[in-house]
């Protein structure tokens, strides 16, 4: 689409669409969101950018391929599961870590679930990019 | 049909095929090992559990019937390893030759030995795959490829039947143990579902046993190396149909039915393939047609019930695998030596093959059952077993009689014409002797069968009365094996047969022609198999013509119409409709949203503009959202919200190179929407019954209770994702990784324009050279 506004409107939509997506994934643990919603989001901006500039310019602003980046998302889900094992427990059963805990802050927690969160954030965002990117080029 | 081997490094033989030699060496030691303990009177049996909850075990079996089968599988297929490392020396698939070989002579030990029905079928298939394998081994030629397949989708298509009669046999007696059926004959044969079960296990055997009218096979898959054909086709696969009929002929036995498929199919199959048999001028195929004569014979006398039949069985079982195997191997040596198998043209090769041609004489004189040979105590006792049929079915012994005339004859052109007789013609090479890996097998096959001819006692005890004992319990005892008999009906009938064998084989000349002749005007199973292919894919391609339009709106009908009538169907036939339910207290704001999405849903159907109809379904996904955040739950709005504007994107991009909507003639419409119609209200009344039943709020109040103090997350819907159940999240991402994959690898291979230039990944192309640079520095 060769359009001066839409692309220019992009260039800082899609950065401010990413930056929502981790907000989304980060605080998914207590409010809504979370890996899911925020890999959908995520890949909704590079989606506008490919509409906007075109694919060959989407996937340079990648730097990699989104096919890898949804594997590479799995593999990271997976070791969080695995993770567990490590500690004794049961595959995938989440493991917490609360960085200066006091009486009654909790402080910051750290936790294979947000890990496991994470993979699945890549995942989603590879896959959707992948197939979109690909449908872009190939129709 | 030439074996793809005969290079010129064929006398360097390699080592990989002493492995398998080894192996089944080794195998046949422990078998051996076990034969005091059997002959005492002893079973065996070894179980582990497989699938406990069908009652399948991988259970095994050791008792007179199947050690014998054990030993002659390991033992000939130790001298067939040997053999073949010879024989196909210096072929490049060498490994993978003696690997199937292996394979097959494994599976073939785990069906004689497997004591429960399912595992004996999982053994059974596993013969069948790598015998497909090992006849298709020389796939470079179209008659290779043609016969494998022919060979697996006969005794596939028998094996289906086969495991149908299994199961059948199995829920019928209340377990799927061999040992254990043996006890209950009596009342699986009084059964409703005897016959049933009969006709489905004997379409296996039969046509695993190539008995007529599933005979053809088995001349074809000659196409295999000869060690193959030695194996395969002569000692252990095609003798597994024989196994199973006497491996359950304790349980299935006795009965008219029985009596009269088995000995009519068998008579039949002996005497037609010993007519085919003289017809045929190649050696290999003659020793085929002799072999479907042999299964023939087997098959007969285990449709009798005497002691004499049973014993005849056994005692030609072995006789028949010594000599036949010996014989396959002779043949495969002519042929490595002279590259010629004619019968027609071969002749005076004694001279050159000294010792090959003295272990045809030995294997070709059990054959043809002279004495002192095992092969004429095995012919001695087939008349015994005959005779004590009947009178009225004196046919049966007639046709006996003269399909072992012919076999007589047959003999006489396969090991004694093409070494003693005039030649004919003048062979490819000069005939050397064949080296000596490739002499063992043959020689002691054929010393075999003098051996044991001379001092039979040993076989007696050993193999022959515990094998009766298995078929026909330890109560009858197996008739004696001895040369002398006195002087009574078979030994006179004997005599006749090899008079008249004499006679045939001194005129086999003119037979043959008058056999070709007579062969060639009537109709032939292998035409008559090609037609039935044929047949069958005109049907396939008339049905996918028919079930697959191409037109992607007629399969979503044809599926939702599945749907339709199986949902709606059921809910009728169980009078499963729910009431009417109470919506007074639906708030105005949810009405408001269920007719938006309505008033969408219809938008969609009437619209004739594609983008309108994209807008519309958009309409629909928002009022599905809406209703979810009516009910609070917020994640799955905004995933559902999400998943609606990624689809009106991509649905955009393909757009683009869409028709316009409904260019190709009829309208489906009117069909479509009352499918539509249909589908929905029946969705509905599902939903809605399923809502009259209470629901268990166990779950909820579980995770409720427990997401903040377990998982330390407030946001019930995600804890679940990524705590709860992080397992079943895993593989739903696993899946959309796959899904995202496969589509990219779809849209990848339709491209339609390959000469355009690859407009994706420039950062790689760019990090290529560099990183070649790097390393080059």
């Amino acid at each position: 689409m060769n359009s001066i506004i839409l692309q220019v409107g992009t260039r800082y939509l899609a950065g401010i669409l990413i930056l929502f997506s981790l907000y989304m994934l980060l605080r998914g643990h207590n409010e809504p969101g979370g890996g899911f919603i925020g890999g959908l989001i995520g890949s909704t901006g590079f989606i506008l950018y490919a509409l906007a500039c075109g694919t060959a310019q989407a996937r340079a602003a990648l730097h990699i391929m989104p096919q890898n980046i949804a594997v590479a998302g799995l593999g990271i889900a997976l070791l969080a599961g695995i993770a567990a094992a490590l500690f004794g427990d049961a595959l995938f059963t989440g493991q917490w870590l609360f960085l200066n805990a006091t009486e009654d802050s909790k402080g910051l927690p750290l936790s294979t679930v947000l890990i496991f969160d994470i993979g699945v954030y890549l995942v989603v965002f590879g896959a959707i990019l992948s197939i979109v990117f690909a449908m872009e080029e190939e129709i | 049909m030439a074996d793809p081997q005969h290079t010129q490094t064929s006398s360097q033989a390699g080592w990989i095929g002493l492995v398998p030699a080894v192996l089944s060496l080794a195998l046949f030691a422990a078998f051996a090992s076990q034969l005091p303990a059997i002959a005492a009177g002893d079973v065996q049996r070894l179980v582990w559990e497989w699938v406990p909850a069908l009652g399948i075990s991988l259970s095994f079996l050791l008792d007179g019937l199947s050690l014998t089968f054990a030993l002659l599988i390991s033992g000939i297929g130790g001298m067939v390893f040997l053999y073949a490392n010879t024989y196909l020396a210096g072929h490049p698939q060498l490994t993978r030759f003696m690997l199937f070989l292996t394979g097959f002579m494994l599976a073939m030990l785990g069906l004689v030995l497997a004591d429960n029905l399912i595992a004996l079928f999982v053994f059974w298939e596993l013969t069948t795959i790598t015998s497909y394998l090992l006849i298709g081994f020389g796939h470079a030629t179209e008659n290779g490829r043609r016969s494998a397949l022919q060979a697996l989708f006969v005794t596939g298509a028998g094996a289906l039947a086969l495991l149908a009669g299994f199961i059948l046999l199995g829920i019928t007696a209340g377990t799927f143990e061999i040992s254990a059926l043996m006890a209950q004959g009596d009342t699986l044969r009084a059964h409703a579902l005897y016959l049933p079960i009969l006709i489905l296990i004997i379409a296996g055997t039969f046509t695993k046993s190539a008995q007529f009218p599933f005979h053809f096979w088995l001349p074809n898959a000659m196409a295999a190396p000869t060690p193959v054909s030695a194996f395969l086709h002569s000692a252990t696969m095609v003798k597994a149909g024989v196994y199973l009929m006497a491996r359950l002929y304790p349980t299935l036995s006795g009965t008219d039915v029985w009596f009269w498929t088995l000995t009519i199919a068998g008579a039949f199959t002996a005497l037609f393939a010993s007519v085919l048999a003289l017809r045929q001028t190649d050696l290999k195929q003659a020793l085929a047609y002799t072999t479907l004569m042999a299964l023939g014979t087997l098959t007969l006398f285990l449709g009798q019930s005497s002691s004499y039949a049973i014993t005849g069985f056994v005692t030609f079982l072995v006789v028949h695998s010594l000599y036949k195997a010996a014989l396959f191997l002779v043949v495969g040596c002519i042929d490595h030596a002279t590259g010629s198998r004619d019968a027609e043209t071969l002749g005076g090769l004694g001279r050159a093959m000294p010792v090959t041609a003295a272990a045809a004489a030995l294997a070709a004189l059990s054959m043809a059952g002279l004495p002192p040979f095992l092969g004429f105590i095995g012919k001695e006792l087939l008349y015994a077993g005959i005779l004590a049929l009947d009178a009225k079915v004196l046919i049966f012994a007639a046709a006996l009689i003269a399909s072992n005339v012919l076999m007589f004859a047959v003999a006489g052109i396969v090991a004694l014409r093409p070494f003693w007789g005039r030649a004919h013609g003048v062979p490819p090479r000069a005939p050397t002797e064949a080296p000596l890996f490739m002499l063992i097998g043959p020689v002691i096959l054929g010393a075999l069968g003098l051996m044991l001819g001379l001092f039979p006692a040993g076989l007696q005890t050993a193999l022959v009365d515990p094998a009766v004992a298995s078929l026909l319990g330890q109560d009858t005892k197996a008739k004696t094996l001895t040369l002398w008999h006195g002087v009574n009906l078979p030994l006179i009938l004997s005599g006749a047969t090899i008079a008249a064998g004499v006679m045939l084989y001194l005129t086999h000349r003119p037979a043959r022609a008058a056999l070709v002749w007579l062969d060639d005007r009537t109709p032939s199973f292998d035409a008559g198999w090609d037609r039935f292919l044929k047949g069958l894919k005109a049907l396939a391609a008339w049905q996918t013509r028919y079930l697959q339009t191409g037109v992607l709106r007629n399969y979503i009908a044809a599926t939702l119409a599945t749907v339709l009538v199986a949902i709606a169907g059921t809910m009728f036939a169980r009078n499963a409709w729910p009431q009417m339910p109470d919506i007074s207290d639906a708030s105005w704001p949810l009405i408001a949203i269920c007719l938006f999405t309505c008033a969408g849903a219809v938008m969609t159907a009437l619209t004739s503009s594609r983008i309108a109809a994209m807008a519309a379904l958009g309409v629909v996904g928002i009022g599905v959202a809406l209703v979810f955040i009516v009910f609070s739950a917020p994640d799955v709005a905004i995933t559902q919200l999400l998943v609606e504007t990624l689809v009106v994107v991509l649905v955009a991009v393909a757009l683009l190179r869409l028709p316009l909507l409904d260019q190709n003639g009829r309208d489906t419409r009117p069909r479509d929407a009352a499918l539509a119609i249909g589908l929905g209200a029946t969705v509905t009344a599902v939903i809605l019954a399923v809502l009259e039943a209470p629901l268990d709020r166990r779950l909820t109040s579980f995770f409720e209770t427990a997401s903040w103090p377990e998982a330390f997350g407030r946001n019930i819907v995600n804890v679940i994702l990524v705590d709860f159940r992080a397992l079943d999240t895993f593989g739903e991402i696993a899946v959309v990784v796959i899904a995202a994959l496969s589509a990219y690898a779809l849209l990848r291979a339709t491209s339609p324009a390959p000469n355009t230039p690859p407009r994706d990944t420039p950062t790689r192309q760019i990090a290529t050279p560099s990183r070649a640079e790097r390393s080059n520095s």
